[in-house]
C-alpha cells in the first residue's frame, strides 16, 4: 500500500489554534503544520518573503504544501510568491473574510466601513497585538488616532469560550464601539483545509 | 520655580543647538517642547517659513528616514507627527499673513469603504509643510465627492489613499471616471497606502505611487515641475 502523501500547511500563527482543532477533529494525522509569527500582521510587507522562506526550507520534505493565509494586506505580493512557488492559499482578502464568508463579510463592510473586527485569536491576544503593538499602553492619547473613525466592533467567533462575549464587550467598551457578535465557525479555513487534506496531490513543484 | 531635575530651559540654547534640540524633541514626540521651541524661534525673529522648514519639516524628515529603515515604528511616527502638528498650528496663521502663494494644490482623501486615514493625514501634513495647499476630503469618499472637490478647488493633484486590499481597487473607479469625463489629463493623480505598490499604481492609471509621506512630497514636487515645464514648451 502507498504511504500517505506528505502534506504541510504553512500557517499564520493567528490560525494555529483553529488549525490544530480542525486537525484533531478530522484526524488529519499526516498533515503537518508550521506557523509564522502572528505579529507579521503588523508588518504585512514581510509576509510574502517569510512564507517563501518556509516553503523553500520545507519543500523537499513534502509532496504538497498549502499556505493558510489570505492576502492579508500584502496587496498581491503573497500571490506573486505563491505563483512562483506553485503553492495555493486560502481565497480572500483576510481571515475576517474567510471566517465570515465573502458575501457576509461584504455585507458587514458595506453596512459600516468603520468596523473593527476581532476573531477568537485577536480577542485572546488583544492587549499584546493591538494595545501594546500600537503603543496605546505607553501612549493612551494615540487611541483616538487609531480608533477615532471606527463605529462598531464585530466579533467573528470561531469556537468561543464561555467568557468570550463578555471579553469582546469589554474590548468594545474600551474602544467606545458598538458590539456585534457573529458565530462563524471555521468558515473558509475549514473548507479549504478539508479539501487540501483529502485530495490527491495535485500540485507539482516548479522546475 | 526651580526646574525639575533633567529639564533645562530651551531659551538657554543658541539657534543651532535649539534646532538640534527640536529635532530630538520631535523624534521623541514631545509636542509641548516642539511648540515652545517654535515660539522661541519666532521671538528671535525667525521667519515662519524658516521655522517650518528648518525645525519642523527637517525634524519630520529625520523621523521618516528612521521609519523607512525600521528604526522607528508607527506609534513613534504618530507622536512625532502630533508634535509637528502642534508647531504647525502656531505657524499656519503667520504663514497665511505673509501671503506667500502655495507651490501647488492637492485634493486628497481616503477612498470609499475605507476609514483609515493615518497615512493620508501624514501625507497631507508633509505636503502642507512643503508649501502645498491641501484640501483634505477625509475618509470614505465616493467618486462624486472627489469630482465635486476637483471642480470646486481646481487643484494640480488628486491624491487617494487606501489601507485595505478590498478598497484599493476603488481608486481605479475614480481614475476611470475622470477618463470618461475627459478630466484625467487635467490632474496629476498620486496614490498611496500600505497594500499598494508601484505596479498597482501603474495598472490603475495613476501618475505615481508614493510609498510614504516623504516620497509623496518629493514626487509631488517633481511631477508638478515636469508638468509646468511641459506647458512652457
Amino acid at each position: 500500500m502507498d504511504a500517505p502523501a506528505r502534506k504541510l500547511v504553512i500557517a499564520c500563527g493567528a490560525l494555529a489554534h483553529e488549525i490544530a482543532a480542525l486537525r484533531k477533529a478530522n484526524g488529519w494525522s499526516s498533515l503537518d503544520v508550521i506557523c509564522l509569527p502572528p505579529e507579521l500582521h503588523n508588518r504585512p510587507e514581510k509576509i510574502a518573503g517569510s512564507v517563501r522562506e518556509k516553503i523553500r526550507a520545507h519543500r523537499r520534505d513534502y509532496d504538497e504544501i498549502f499556505v493558510a493565509y489570505a492576502d492579508c494586506g500584502t496587496g498581491g505580493a503573497l500571490d506573486a510568491v505563491l505563483a512562483e512557488e506553485g503553492v495555493e492559499r486560502i481565497p480572500g482578502a483576510h481571515c475576517y473574510e474567510f471566517f465570515a464568508g465573502p458575501a457576509a463579510f461584504a455585507e458587514l463592510a458595506e453596512a459600516e466601513p468603520g468596523t473593527f473586527y476581532l476573531t477568537d485569536f485577536l480577542l485572546r491576544h488583544f492587549d499584546r497585538l493591538v494595545i501594546q503593538a500600537l503603543g496605546i499602553d505607553r501612549h493612551p492619547e494615540l487611541m483616538k488616532t487609531y480608533f477615532g473613525n471606527y463605529r462598531r466592533l464585530v466579533y467573528l467567533a470561531q469556537a468561543p469560550k464561555p467568557d468570550a462575549e463578555a471579553a469582546a464587550r469589554k474590548v468594545a467598551d474600551r474602544l467606545g464601539l458598538e458590539l456585534v457578535v457573529r458565530q462563524t465557525g471555521y468558515g473558509g479555513l475549514g473548507s479549504t483545509l478539508r479539501n487540501f487534506a483529502g485530495r490527491p496531490v495535485v500540485r507539482t513543484w516548479p522546475a | 520655580m526651580a526646574e525639575a531635575e533633567g529639564e533645562f530651559d530651551l531659551r538657554s540654547l543658541d539657534d543651532a543647538e535649539l534646532i538640534e534640540q527640536v529635532h530630538d524633541d520631535m523624534y521623541n514626540g514631545l509636542k509641548d517642547e516642539v511648540e515652545q521651541a517654535t515660539h522661541i524661534f519666532l521671538e528671535r525673529g525667525w521667519k515662519p517659513d524658516k521655522v517650518l522648514n528648518d525645525a519642523l519639516v527637517e525634524g519630520m524628515r529625520i523621523v521618516g528616514i528612521d521609519f523607512r529603515d525600521g528604526i522607528l515604528f508607527v506609534p513613534e511616527v504618530l507622536l512625532a507627527a502630533n508634535a509637528m502638528k502642534g508647531g504647525m498650528a502656531i505657524l499656519r496663521p503667520l504663514l497665511a499673513e505673509t501671503g506667500a502663494e502655495p507651490i501647488g494644490k492637492i485634493v486628497i482623501g481616503t477612498v470609499k469603504g475605507d476609514i483609515h486615514d493615518i497615512g493620508k493625514n501624514l501625507v497631507g501634513m508633509m505636503l502642507e509643510g512643503a508649501g502645498f495647499e491641501v484640501i483634505d476630503l477625509g475618509i470614505n469618499n465616493a467618486v462624486e465627492k472627489y469630482l465635486d472637490a476637483l471642480e470646486k478647488h481646481q487643484p494640480d493633484f488628486l491624491g487617494m489613499s487606501a489601507l485595505l486590499t478590498t478598497t484599493m481597487p476603488y481608486m481605479k473607479v475614480v481614475i476611470d471616471t475622470l477618463k470618461e469625463k475627459q478630466l484625467r489629463e487635467k490632474y496629476i493623480v498620486i496614490v498611496g497606502g500600505a497594500p499598494l505598490n508601484e505596479e498597482f499604481g501603474k495598472a490603475i492609471g495613476a501618475d505615481a505611487y508614493c510609498r510614504d509621506a516623504a516620497i509623496a512630497v518629493e514626487t509631488a514636487k517633481r511631477l508638478l515641475a515636469e508638468r509646468r515645464a511641459a506647458r512652457v514648451h
